[in-house]
Order: structure tokens, then sequence, then C-alpha cells
């Protein structure tokens, strides 16, 4: 975990509000896919990091595919080559991919979760895992669907309608009739609930990439916790800190 | 111009900090965390999340948000309880050798002084207790906003704590040198201010509070002029030292408090948009002091007067 000044190699818009910005820092060897950054404006008007999930790194840059959802995420899809930007990573514990040998791998992703899922699915391909598939859930348009399905077979829906499924991440796992054995899920808190209500009676594993307003991002100010089914072993209460204990969890393990 | 390093050494209560400048309360965890971005010695003192006598699950998610210059937060004063604390993370703060300020939190009169009571054979420098959260319901602000409940808690504290006491006070009052003098009267040893304003936040898409706990508390540096106008007061309202915190992000915001008359203060929310702020701040007031050829901080306190 490195706090430094990095420069922006490449941005590009790659839907509505959507953009990829891929930046050069010292610690992209160490990236595990699952993991976020906290990236800091520079303004002190807007003083709290934004936490961006990570989609992809190699040897020496990291890639982050976000939404404009605010000033903050706005002030970022303004960088072009050349500039520089604060980040502080890589954060968070990542996607536990070797429970995966052997298994048919779900990389269930909704809206901005999806980046996340191409990273995993990266690591797995590169680790030889033969039998992975992509739920995706767009609002509308679709982005990085190519690269997906470079990877494996990617089984789309939209809200819209407007191309796949229309409906959820689990209209399509019921509708494609997919039955996996080991799901990994990042999006909207609805819908990682309605997988963990279908993993649970299915009796599949599932883990879940959780998102919390955050402000250290590094596990001290205790702002972006979730409740637990036990006693967490730090906190000692019924909750546990998505930035530094997550933002993965064993479905069972945590309430949503 | 060559100037030997001028000396940033304070005295609070009897306990000599290195440099002026410590973490506040609840921005800082109990260091673990921020181990990696500061070396915790070199800080005038680490004060800890505040820990009550049982571990407390804290309020519902949202807790924080940003605003214009600053945050609200309702975190609420989650803590893992003082015995997880004298055996987790006490230790771990003397073994890197920093000053710890213990922070202490309570519903009523008797959980602070069970804390207290807990702490005493414990390596604490100094305790700090906390009767400003405006994030519970019992406890916290409802004792920090009445200067008679004030004055008792504190006498119940000091005549328990093996340690000197800083009352952290609420800004949240129409008269701040009233809260300081009766701490002060309890027997105090210093008091630190300002704990965070009550603000709200309203989310307009979904038109409901942003908050879980609809109020938070604001920090930052949309803050700081309040602080220091509070610092100011109450520095003149009693003899014992104020810790001043509230926004502070460089040496320069922290001379402002040190001339209003700190005689130490806290970087808080600061340390959420840069790890290493603590430690920046102190190297900021060092380079005044240079620039100003002035040799020793202790020269700054209440100079502006």
């Amino acid at each position: 975990m490195k706090k430094e000044t990095a420069s922006v190699l490449r941005q590009e818009r790659i839907a509505a509000d959507i953009y990829s910005l891929e930046l050069l820092v010292s610690f992209a060897g160490e990236v595990r896919p699952g993991q976020f950054v906290s990236l800091y404006t520079g303004d002190q008007s807007m003083l709290l990091p934004r936490p961006i999930s990570i989609c992809g790194a190699d040897g020496e840059r990291i890639r982050l595919v976000y939404r404009i959802a605010g000033r903050g995420t706005e002030r970022f899809s303004c960088l072009r080559e050349g500039d520089t930007v604060e980040v502080l990573g890589p954060l968070g514990n990542g996607f536990p991919l070797d429970r995966c040998s052997g298994k048919r791998v779900l990389l269930a992703g909704g809206g901005i979760g999806i980046p996340p899922m191409l990273a995993a699915a990266k690591e797995l391909k590169a680790r030889g895992i033969k039998d992975a598939a992509f739920a995706a859930g767009y609002r509308s348009e679709p982005y990085l669907l190519e690269e997906m399905e470079a990877l494996y077979p990617v089984f789309l829906s939209t809200d819209d309608g407007s191309c796949g499924v229309h409906g959820t991440v689990l209209d399509t796992i019921r509708e494609k009739k997919l039955s996996p054995e080991l799901i990994f899920a990042c999006g909207p808190k609805p819908m990682l609930r309605a997988l963990k209500a279908y993993a649970e009676k299915e009796g599949i594993p599932l883990y879940v990439s959780m998102e919390e307003r955050m402000a250290c991002g590094i596990g001290a100010c205790l702002g972006c916790v979730c409740r637990t089914a036990e006693a967490d072993p730090h906190t000692h209460v019924n909750n546990t800190r998505i930035c530094k204990d997550g933002p993965v969890f064993d479905a069972r393990e945590v309430v949503l | 111009m060559e100037m030997l390093r001028p000396s940033l050494a304070v005295e609070i209560a009897g306990v000599t900090l290195k440099n002026p400048v410590m973490t506040a309360s609840g921005t800082f965890g109990s260091g673990m965390e921020y181990a990696d971005f500061v070396e915790l010695d070199r800080l005038g003192a680490v004060v800890t999340k505040g820990v009550a006598a049982v571990p407390w699950e804290g309020n519902p998610t949202p807790r924080v948000c940003e605003t214009p210059s600053g945050m609200l937060n309702a975190i609420g004063l989650q803590n893992p309880g003082i015995d997880v604390f004298c055996e987790r993370d006490l230790p771990f703060l003397k073994a890197h050798g920093a000053t710890v300020i213990v922070n202490v939190c309570g519903h009523t009169e008797e959980e602070y002084v069970k804390v207290v009571d807990r702490l005493a054979d414990e390596e604490a420098d100094l305790l700090e207790i906390n009767i400003s959260c405006p994030n519970v319901k019992e406890g916290g602000i409802a004792f920090g906003t009445d200067p008679k409940a004030i004055e008792r808690v504190t006498k119940a504290v000091k005549a328990r704590a093996k340690q000197p006491v800083i009352m952290k006070l609420s800004p949240n009052v129409t008269d701040i040198r009233a809260s300081a003098r009766a701490a002060e009267a309890g027997g105090a040893d210093a008091v630190s201010l300002i704990n965070t304003l009550t603000g709200m936040k309203i989310d307009i898409e979904r038109q409901t509070f942003l908050l879980a706990n609809r109020t938070g508390g604001l920090s930052g540096p949309a803050i700081r002029p309040v602080a220091v106008r509070m610092v100011y007061e109450a520095a003149h309202a009693v003899r014992i030292p104020v810790i001043g915190m509230g926004g502070i992000t460089c040496g320069e915001d922290a001379v402002e408090f040190l001339l209003a008359g700190a005689a130490a203060v806290s970087v808080g929310t600061a340390n959420f948009a840069n790890p290493r702020a603590a430690l920046d701040v102190a190297e900021g007031i060092e380079a005044y002091l240079v620039r100003k050829q002035i040799p020793d901080v202790k020269l700054l306190i209440g100079a502006v007067h």
C-alpha cells in the first residue's frame, strides 16, 4: 500500500459517463483482482479520496474504469495523458481466486461493478481456468463487452431491454439456465441481495464485493462498515470494515 | 540566513510532547492503520479513537459523506471496548514509541469512570474525556453542552484518574467559555476543542437524509474559522492549557491556532485526505519558525490577543 503521484498514460470515454483511465504506478505488480485504489481530487473543497475498483493491472500500469457520479469523478474525467493524480493503493483484499480450480465460475457484474470482474477474468484465464462465464448487467449501453468476450462467454442483460436479457443478472441466470458452482459478484446492493438468496437456495459459494461511502480508505475511521453475522475479529462487534477487511466477503458472513 | 533548529517541544499537564501536533480522536484509529505512512514516535501524541467500557456497535451506514471543504460523520463511537484496547492497541502504540492520549467515552458518569479505572495501571500518558460526541444519544454531547454536567463529570473522572485529564469540549454551545470554565472548575488539567459541529445533508434524488443517523458531525477546513474563534475565547477564559483543533491541514493552519492561544493542536479530517498530514503539519510549523526566526514554538502560544 503506497500513496504516490501517478502519471496519466491514457484516458478515454467508453460509454455515456463511463471512463477508462490508465495510470503509471509503482505498485501495479502487487495488485490482485478485486482490489481498489483511492484517488484524490487535489482540491481541498473535495477532500475525501474516491474509492475506485481496479479493472486491470500489468507490471507498471493500472486501469480504472469508473462512472461519473459527482464533481470528483467529473474532475478525474478531465485528466489527460501527462497529467498527474494522487493515488493510494492497492487497497482491500481481492477475490479468492484460489477457490476456482475445477469449478464452473460465474463472474456477475452489475453496472460499474463490471470492471473488477474483467480483472478477475484476466487472472483466471492466466491460471488456465477453462469453465467460466460473465453475467453482465447494464442499465442500457454495454461497455467492456469485447474485452470480456475475448476471455469467456458473456451473458448480457439490460435494465431497459435494449440488448440481451431484459432484466437483471439474476434474470439472466434463470433465463439462460446457468448453473454455476462458484460466483464472484460486484454490483448494487439489491443485486447482491438477490444473488445471496439464490446462492443460499442452490448451495453455491458466493463472494460479494461490497460498496459503501468511505473516508480514510485504510480501516481507521470505521466509516464504511457492513453488518456481519458473527462478531468481527478486529472490531469485536458485528461490523466489518469494507475498505480494509473487504471489499470481498463470503456472502454468508455479511448481512446485505 | 542560518538558524539552529527551533524548539518544538510543548508541555501539557506535566507531560512533554516532542512537538505540538497530535492526531484528533476518531480520525487515526489506534495508529495501526497509519503506521505505514507516519512514524508514530515523531508525533506529539497519538489520540486514540474513543474507547468505552464494553464494545459499541456504532450507527448504521451511511456513516460518512463529503461536504464543501469538509465532511459529516456519524460513526457513533464504534469501538472494541477497553479490554481489547489495553491488550492489543495500547501495546502496539507503546511498542512504536508513541506518546498516547486515550480518548474515553461513555453513556453515563459511571461508564467513564469504569474506563478510567481500567487504565489506571496502563501505559497511557494522558486521558481525553469525550463529552462532546454529537452522534450518540446519551453521554457524549448530553454532558458536553451543560456546564454543570461538564463540571460534575470532570470531578468524577479526576477523583479516580491516575493520568492527567483533558476534557474535550463541544462547539454546539452558545458560550464555549462557560464550558471551559466548568471543566477547569472540575479540576481538568487541560481542555481540547472543538469537536464536530452538528450538521445534516439531504440527498435530493432519494429525498431522504444522506446519513442513516440523519445528523452528523461536521469537520474539515470548513469549520476552521469557528474553531480558531472558540480556541481564542477558551484560552482567554481559563488558565489550563487549551488544545486546538478543527480543519487543520498544514503548518500555517496550526500556527493560527497556536497564535490564538492553543498550547498544542490536533490534526483530524486532514488524515483522510493525506495519511501523512500530521507529520506534514509538524514540519510546516518548524518551517514557519525558521522563516520567522522564532527559536521556540512556545513563543507563538497566545501571541495574538
